[in-house]
């Protein structure tokens, strides 16, 4: 294990614009991380982010695990100039829901992505060339084994809670199940216990636009001089869909068009309506920030999770867990719906363990966790769960 | 004028708290349907080393259940209860809650589905002072923890002891235990229950079907 180049952030009271990424290499031969595939990687580099300060009993860690294709910059900004602050800004910080004047907050790039973290296109050690698709088939596991591996570098040993929505909630079931004496309490938003049937047949969808698109070159683009971005984001704008519901869209688009308010007759105009401006803005802005590889990597560590197929049932799965569980589901979310949620309750409270469910109202679909207006509600649940379970464990009557 | 009209006591009173804990045995797993503010299940938790939930819509309650450190889940209990798998509690709590419910028979099953004994306190619509308030002023009843007008009570039924009798004979639902709430205590064996009792506290299994005998017996112990 390496040292570290630069120090956790200090305690950012009064405002969260000053946080800084940081690195730490784990994993290090000759102790590479085996993966679920049984494939070896290392050593496995991890960007990363802390806010707050760790208190001196080390009993105060929030460890948030982002979804499909978010990083490890969750609250403030790396610099005043920064145009946007981090994908949690509002939930995370001084006097938020995830209270950094009382929680030391981690935040981890996830294994197999592209945002410091190791992945295909990080240098393969070997060849010195980026992995591509030689990168190692990956799995939830092996993600939250990579977080885990941080806190030994770090030297923390247990946190107090693991916060996560959609594939950051599938981490945060893994890890309460695989390293149950190691966490306090687990928050699940807008998860399951497994992606469904539907939710794989988008991904492939996704995976077909970039396997098909030219510039693909199976793979192994990062040399060229264009990358595969129409694929990529034809991928984007088809995943968007499912973050939204018919009504967040009606909403924020209804059948508004973009220019003007006549239709041109025109089939070689692209974008008329709103709605189809939008999906092109988002899918052009992710492949700025985004690797194709990286997409295929995640979303098949993705269709790959599913806790009844890996442990038996879910209420085996659980049966292996110690910690506080609280699930939060949304009513317009098509992708997660509740009843996915209530299943993981159900095998929970069979397996008799202390959860907390509650299914938000919001038009916002899958996506709401994220939304800054349905963050007040969300807060109401997540700052006092997490509050009572630090008290809890202080005074020793968890 | 509302403020002249009959209301009945508050049903979460501490003294129906009081009665409940008594009847659950220490150690249990007890599931609470409309656990209000977890005051309850806390005590059971705390004092009882029971392993508890609570059940709770309100959204404001439900958070200083949080508050409280017990698990709550939130359910609609006229949608069944199937986040529960069956037989995963040892007493389900029902306290002033099933006059709500759109079919209670169906509740009542359901509880029996999650859980092998139920605790379900219901208000008495047959106390003689809401008798006089329909006879003489010829105005429904209103009870004073939800001080509603007929139109918005969350009450959707109106109910006596000798109504759930019949429900209970209905649903092939054994009485184990009843017992009249008048003023803040419990009396056993009161007179006049049906006249005299603002609530009551019922203790109820399933009926195996040879069982079914007694339960018509002791319908008639008290009478109208």
């Amino acid at each position: 294990m390496s040292t570290e180049t630069a120090q956790p952030d200090g305690s950012a009271t009064s405002s969260s614009s000053n946080v800084a990424r940081q690195f730490a290499t784990i994993f290090s031969p000759p102790h590479p991380l085996v993966l679920e595939s049984g494939d070896q990687i290392g050593p496995v580099t991890v960007a990363y982010q802390t806010y707050g300060t760790l208190s001196p009993e080390k009993d105060n860690v929030v460890y948030i695990c982002h979804a499909l294709t978010g990083d490890a910059h969750v609250a403030g900004r790396h610099s005043p100039e920064e145009r946007k602050p981090g994908w949690w800004d509002g939930f995370v910080g001084p006097g938020k829901a995830i209270d950094t004047d009382r929680y030391f907050v981690i935040c981890s790039n996830i294994l197999g992505g592209c945002q410091g973290t190791t992945g295909p296109s990080s240098e393969c050690p070997e060849t010195g060339k980026p992995y591509g698709p030689d990168f190692p088939f990956i799995t939830i596991r092996d993600m939250v084994n990579v977080h885990n591996g941080l806190l030994d570098h770090l030297g923390i040993e247990k946190v107090l809670a693991i916060v996560g929505g959609s594939l950051g909630g599938m981490q945060v079931l893994e890890w309460a199940i695989n390293h149950a004496d190691r966490v306090g309490a687990a928050v699940i938003l807008a998860s399951g216990a497994k992606l469904n049937a539907q939710g794989i047949a988008f991904n492939a969808v996704g995976r077909r636009a970039i396997y098909s698109d030219p510039l693909f070159h199976d793979g192994w683009y990062y040399e060229q001089s264009e990358k595969p971005r129409f694929g990529l984001a034809l991928a984007r704008m088809i995943a968007h869909i499912t973050y939204l519901s018919e009504q967040s869209i009606e909403l924020k688009f209804g059948r508004r068009l973009q220019d003007g308010d006549e239709f041109r007759f025109d089939l070689r105009s692209e974008t008329e309506f709103q709605i189809e401006s939008y999906l092109h803005y988002q899918g052009k802005r992710f492949v700025e920030r985004f690797d194709a590889n990286s997409y295929l990597v995640l979303t098949r560590a993705m269709d790959y999770f599913d806790l009844a197929e890996k442990y038996g049932s879910i209420y085996q799965a659980f049966e292996k867990t110690k910690c506080r569980f609280l699930v939060v589901s949304y009513t317009t979310d098509w992708l997660f719906p509740t009843s996915q949620s209530k299943e993981l309750v159900r095998a929970l409270v069979q397996a008799r363990r202390h959860v907390t469910f509650r299914e938000l109202e919001s038009p916002y679909g899958h996506d709401a966790f994220l939304i800054d207006r349905e963050l007040p509600k969300l807060g109401s649940l997540v700052s006092p769960f997490l509050a009572r379970t630090h008290q809890d464990i202080a005074e020793g009557t968890f | 004028m509302c403020a002249k009209r009959i209301y009945m006591p508050d049903p979460r009173a501490a003294v129906t708290n009081d009665l409940i804990i008594r009847k659950i045995v220490e150690g249990s797993r007890v599931i609470d349907l409309g656990c209000g503010d977890a005051s309850l299940i806390k005590r059971l938790r705390d004092e009882h080393s029971c392993d508890v939930l609570g059940v709770e819509r309100d959204e404001e309650l439900f958070i200083r259940g949080i508050e409280s450190g017990v698990p709550m889940l939130q359910a609609d209990m006229n949608q069944g209860l199937d986040e529960l798998p069956a037989q995963s509690f040892d007493f389900a709590i029902l306290s002033q809650t099933l006059q709500q419910i759109d079919r209670p028979l169906d509740l009542l099953n359901e509880i029996f589905r999650i859980a092998r004994r139920a605790l379900v306190v219901v208000p008495n619509f047959a106390h003689w002072k809401v008798r006089l308030q329909i006879l003489l002023r010829g105005r429904a009843p209103v009870t004073s923890h939800l001080p509603y007008e007929w139109y918005e009570s969350p009450n959707v039924h109106f109910l006596s002891m000798v109504d759930f009798r019949e429900l209970a004979n209905e649903g092939n639902f054994k009485i184990v235990r009843e017992l009249p709430i008048i003023g803040s205590r419990a009396v056993k064996r009161a007179s006049f229950a049906n006249w005299r009792a603002h609530s009551a506290l019922y203790v109820l299994e399933r009926n195996s079907t040879d069982d079914s005998q007694k339960a018509t017996e002791s319908q008639q112990l008290v009478t109208a």
